[in-house]
């Protein structure tokens, strides 16, 4: 249950990054197969990161953070899907054309205009997700806009780029991954920030990913597509949800944030007035309390000290009750803190911090707290933090505790957070600035001419609204058209009804619900293409089957790979009669087993006397005994019809 | 003070034709912070790049806001205002190297290649870090390693480098020597360090203290870059390693874990782009560097004492001298004997050759060879095959050659073999001294034995070979 938020009022405003992994044959910038994943390894490599200073003499922000973990970074390699250009021990090979020309297609669909000459840049990422520590990625296309409810979202780019590596473990200094997706093309369309509620976020999502279906060049299934939400209220900054598997997650994601961000708003307000105003104001101080704690049952903290650590306690001036202050729903600033000390200061046992007011139940508990009080000369309006494990780790945790105290008089720190399950977030990283970015020298530019544009504007697939609102006037169901765009059906559906002269509405149903229904009880009706599904609509327009077999032959050649229409008709027994044979075979059907409305045991006498019995029935049951054994050769409809008339006949009779 | 268009001198730096009028027509340059609109009304807020001078005369590099460089075509561009202007000055801040007395005094001479740079994000222009206060900024380790003065010889690439340099080079390292440093580090591109590895081997003997070439095989601006490492570990071996040779210091493993210090005269670089690419060939490495300590406390593990140690009353042998008039000939079949006599003719007085086997060229090739030989060249026979000796009293074809006066010569590398004939024609032409001089090792350039472990390439794919990998980092 999410609690009423104004989100006007808090002056809410979101965009998206769209990730979308792109249906190639290689990977971006070698010729590894891509989309082949591997759970097991040939060989491993150990690589660290170290940050590049910008001629000012500054690192980037989330550069230092990365180097300040000095994390040991284990690479996991296949030699089936990883050459020596992901391993960084290669420059890469020349950008794959067939991405470029993917990514022009989402462009046009987008109604962008396409970059002329494309430069590759590189992104630089220290969190050892790529070996090279960045990213390559280009500009394609710039400055389009999708049609969004009675308005319009801006696409502002769609740049093209690697994947990363797949996390396998982040324990303390060590950080795991696995190279299987590196390298695998991907689209990154950033909009602008024109949405402005959770609903609409989702929405919008649910649109790029229709976008990208709809031209049948992109790959699907888990972990295909990502989405990034960037959010901002009014007064706070603008902070990175990565990692949005679907489009319902984002709903809780973006509500949540809001709150947290208009939390920390007040927690500012009630930190200035508090006096605490400007960085210098927080003041930490630490002290060892490894004595205190070696005899508290506390498992986390006993193994920290058995293996060599520390507890410490931070004091921190100031800031009493604080850490108690509500951030997300159903957490408090406490847990903003605990982040930090967890991904800077690689301590991630929980409870990772412990403040006075979080301290567990333990026996004692009342004594050590005084200890711990006295021992770090404990002040009204401070409070005490505690953390644990090895001693320069500890040391990191309080200058981190110190920075996002500080960051909180500021209101809302610019940061990159994860999503979790539930809609709620944790912190990743500083948000990484645009200058993180240079040219890759090791690639040359890439022009795309007019001519190219042209060509793949000839051959682009209508756009999915439209197609959309063509489904809707031929009065096919809303689920049924978003159905049949996200799985790659509608391409089908408009070259059967372009090919065959069949009804709009009956193609889309057939493929869009009844082969559904068939896929769900086990038939591999994917395995039919176009030309499949032409063939069947070609035997229905031709008036060889009936609208009724139409699945039973798609059935047919989805279990039998190589038949044609025509075979497979036969085979299924389902060829169309001739008018003249199931009249005559309608005509023999009897009321023979007719029962009415009589129950059970009584005899049927005088049709037209008996309770309960009507023409609707009688109907009802002589239908029902014809396509027995009519089955699909002939059409029910016109079966019922002809029925009716006779069942008239015979009344007026 | 913006300086007036028309001042700014590099303002068209590598745009000409077509998208130059364009810039004139607009006033705008390269650095130039500019908004240009094109014919589809998208905006692009930067600034102007400099062109690469191969690229087409057609587009406009801008480095956009968001960080990211396009390519914009000129005829496509309606409007171009120029927002301001700030020319890039590629200037790192000095920061002093930190002194400290107790630490010893390492030279790094610097002949080209970019051991360790930084960044200017508002162009994407990697900027070289050299000076000590520079290296500082970038590597801040050294300074927990030794004091470190630096000096630029040169900036050439290194498949640049030549006798010139060469000499240049031997010379400053023996006045480095006479001012007493503990030890020199050379910063070099790596496609031809071993090269220079040889040939400085000739040109300084018996130093008193380290020579230690560094350089880096992932160009030093990015964070994967072993240029760090190697750089750190090369001043540590110069400052504190106990052989007072010729070496390379690069990765060991692919991964970030040791650099390995190969002697000069046995090293090659034995792939085009792999972090461990350098290789002993024919025996093993002379130590293994860590940047952490092992667990005896020391930064070396020495898989040999066959080395010269070091020795600061010992005075060294500089010799620059080179005779450019040498070549190396890879042989192959139908190697046609008119390159002889063509080499013979152009006044060549060296050949090495890179023969094949145990060091053998074809028979059409033998008159050739004995005119080249009777006109006072010298001849001298490698094998291409890299590890293993010539050989040639095995079979007739090497006797044939050796009655010819052909020079045999062991297991020289072909490449440390050119440097060494070009060094010993530069001192005499007498053939009996020059012989005695070549078939003499100096330093380890051939060797009376190669042990079991001297050849070791594996082969991926073997279940042995993959189960032993599979158990190590990379």
């Amino acid at each position: 249950m999410m609690e009423r938020f104004d989100y006007q009022a808090a002056g809410l405003i979101s965009g998206l990054e769209v990730h979308q992994q792109l249906l190639t044959e290689h990977k971006l910038f070698c010729r590894c197969p891509a989309g082949m994943y591997t759970t097991t390894h040939d060989g491993e490599m150990l690589r660290h990161m170290r940050p590049t200073l910008s001629e000012l003499g500054v690192y980037d922000g989330t550069a230092l953070m990365e180097f300040k973990t000095k994390k040991e970074i284990i690479y996991l390699l296949n030699h089936k899907n990883v050459c020596t250009y992901e391993m960084d021990d290669t420059p890469p090979f020349l950008v794959n054309q067939q991405a470029i020309d993917i990514a022009i297609d989402l462009c046009l669909t987008m109604n962008m205009d396409i970059i002329d000459e494309v430069h590759i840049a590189r992104k630089q990422y220290l969190d050892g997700s790529i070996p090279t520590g960045f990213q390559r990625t280009a500009i394609v296309g710039v400055n389009g806009w999708l049609p969004f409810k009675d308005r319009r979202i801006t696409i502002t780019h769609l740049s093209v780029e690697e994947d990363s590596c797949r996390e396998v473990s982040d324990q303390g200094h060590r950080i795991v991954w696995r190279t299987d997706r590196l390298g695998m093309p991907l689209t990154e369309t950033v909009t602008g920030p024109d949405l402005r509620t959770p609903e609409e976020v989702r929405d919008a999502i649910v649109l790029c990913g229709l976008v990208a279906r709809n031209t049948g060049r992109v790959r699907t299934g888990m972990g295909a597509s990502r989405q990034d939400i960037n959010v901002s209220v009014r007064g706070g900054s603008r902070v990175e949800i990565k990692g949005v598997p679907r489009a319902g997650y984002a709903v809780k994601l973006v509500h949540n944030e809001a709150v947290r961000q208009s939390n920390l708003l007040k927690l500012r307000d009630e930190m200035r007035a508090r006096g605490l105003r400007e960085a210098g104001h927080i003041r930490v101080h630490t002290y060892d309390v490894s004595d205190i704690f070696g005899q508290v049952e506390l498992g986390a903290v006993r193994r920290a000290l058995q293996s060599g650590g520390r507890v410490v306690a931070i004091r921190t001036e100031g800031v009493a009750g604080l850490a108690q202050w509500p951030t997300q729903p159903h957490t408090r600033f406490l847990d903003e803190l605990s982040g930090r000390v967890r991904v800077i200061a690689c301590l991630d046992q929980p409870p990772i911090v412990l403040s006075e007011d979080s301290m567990p139940e333990f026996p004692h508990r009342h004594k050590v707290i005084e200890r711990v009080r006295k021992r770090v000369r404990q002040g009204e309006n401070d409070d005490f933090f505690i953390v644990f494990g090895p001693e320069e780790d500890c040391r990191t945790a309080a200058e981190e505790i110190r920075n996002r105290f500080a960051d909180a008089l500021e209101g809302v720190p610019k940061e990159t957070r994860q999503a979790l399950f539930g809609g709620y977030t944790t912190f990743e990283r500083i948000l990484p600035g645009p200058d993180r970015m240079y040219p890759d020298t090791d690639s040359p530019a890439s022009r795309i001419t007019p001519e190219r544009v042209a060509a793949a504007r000839a051959r682009l697939r209508p756009a999915p609204w439209e197609r959309i609102a063509r489904y809707l006037s031929w009065r096919v169901p809303e689920e049924t058209a978003h159905y049949l765009l996200r799985r790659g059906g509608a391409e089908i559906v408009d070259a059967v009804v372009e090919r065959t002269g069949v009804d709009g509405l009956v193609a889309a149903i057939e493929i869009g619900q009844r082969a559904k229904a068939l896929a769900r009880e086990g038939v591999p009706v994917k395995n039919l293409d176009t030309n499949a599904w032409v063939g069947i609509f070609d035997l229905l327009t031709d008036g060889r089957i009936t609208r009724e077999a139409v699945p039973l032959v798609a059935g047919e050649m989805a279990k039998n790979p190589g038949l044609s229409a025509e075979q497979a008709c036969l085979a299924a027994g389902v060829e169309a009669m001739p008018r003249s044979e199931w009249m005559a075979q309608a005509e023999e059907v009897g009321m023979n087993g007719y029962r009415g409305g009589l129950r059970h045991g009584r005899t049927l006498e005088s049709p037209a006397t008996i309770k309960g019995d009507t023409e609707e029935k009688r109907l009802r049951f002589l239908a029902g005994e014809a396509m027995k054994r009519l089955g699909a050769r002939a059409p029910a409809r016109e079966v019922v019809d002809y029925l009716r008339e006779k069942v008239t006949r015979e009344v007026n009779q | 003070m913006t300086p007036n268009y028309e001042d700014r001198d590099d303002r068209f730096q590598g745009y000409r034709g077509r998208v130059r009028e364009v810039l004139e027509k607009f006033r705008i340059g390269v650095w130039s912070e500019v908004e240009i609109r094109n014919d589809e009304g998208s905006v692009f807020t930067g600034v102007v790049l400099p062109r690469n001078e191969t690229a087409d005369p057609l587009h406009v590099v801008v480095k956009l806001t968001n960080g990211y460089n396009v390519g914009l075509h000129a005829d496509r561009i309606v409007v171009a205002k120029e927002l301001g202007y700030r020319k890039a000055v590629y200037k790192i801040p000095e920061k002093d190297f930190p002194f400290d007395p107790k630490k010893k005094q390492v030279t790094l001479l610097g002949t080209g290649g970019t051991i360790a740079s930084r960044l200017d994000y508002r162009t994407g222009a990697v900027i070289p870090a050299f000076t000590p206060g520079e290296l500082y900024g970038a590597v801040p380790e050294l300074a927990d390693i030794a004091n470190l003065t630096t000096k630029k010889l040169f900036g050439v690439f290194s498949e640049n480098m030549g006798p010139e340099q060469y000499k240049a080079l031997a010379i400053a390292i023996g006045k480095e020597i006479e001012k007493g440093v503990d030890g020199i580090v050379v910063g070099h591109g790596t496609d031809t360090m071993s090269h220079t590895g040889a040939i400085l081997s000739f040109m300084v003997q018996n130093s008193p203290v380290p020579i230690v070439l560094v350089g880096s095989q992932r160009s030093s601006d990015r964070p994967s870059s072993d240029a760090a490492l190697n750089l750190m570990n090369g001043v540590r071996t110069a400052a504190e390693c106990d052989i007072a040779e010729v070496v390379l210091c690069m990765f060991g493993p692919t991964s970030d874990n040791y650099d390995l210090l190969h002697r000069g005269t046995r090293c090659r670089k034995m792939h085009s782009s792999y972090r461990s690419t350098f290789r002993t060939i024919g025996t093993t490495p002379l130590a293994m560097v860590s940047p952490k300590p092992y667990e005896d406390g020391r930064y070396f593990k020495y898989l040999t004492d066959d080395f010269l140690p070091r020795d600061k009353s010992r005075k060294p042998q500089i010799t620059p001298v080179f005779e450019e008039k040498v070549t190396i000939q890879y042989y192959y079949p139908n190697f046609n004997p008119d390159i002889i006599d063509a080499l013979s003719a152009a006044g060549y007085r060296g050949i090495v050759i890179a023969g094949t086997g145990l060091g053998h060229v074809n028979k059409p090739l033998y008159p050739a060879l004995r005119r080249a030989i009777a006109k006072g060249m010298t001849i001298v026979m490698t094998v291409q095959t890299l590890w293993g000796y010539a050989q040639m009293y095995v079979y007739d074809t090497g006797r044939d050659l050796l009655d010819l006066g052909i020079i045999p010569l062991d297991n020289m590398l072909p490449e440390v073999a050119y440097m060494k004939l070009a060094w010993v024609l530069g001192q005499t032409d007498d053939p009996k001294r020059i012989r005695q001089m070549l078939t003499t090792p100096i330093n380890h350039e051939t060797t009376p034995r190669e042990p079991h472990n001297g050849y070791l390439i594996m082969q991926g794919g073997l279940p042995e070979v993959e189960a032993f990998i599979g158990q190590h980092w990379k």
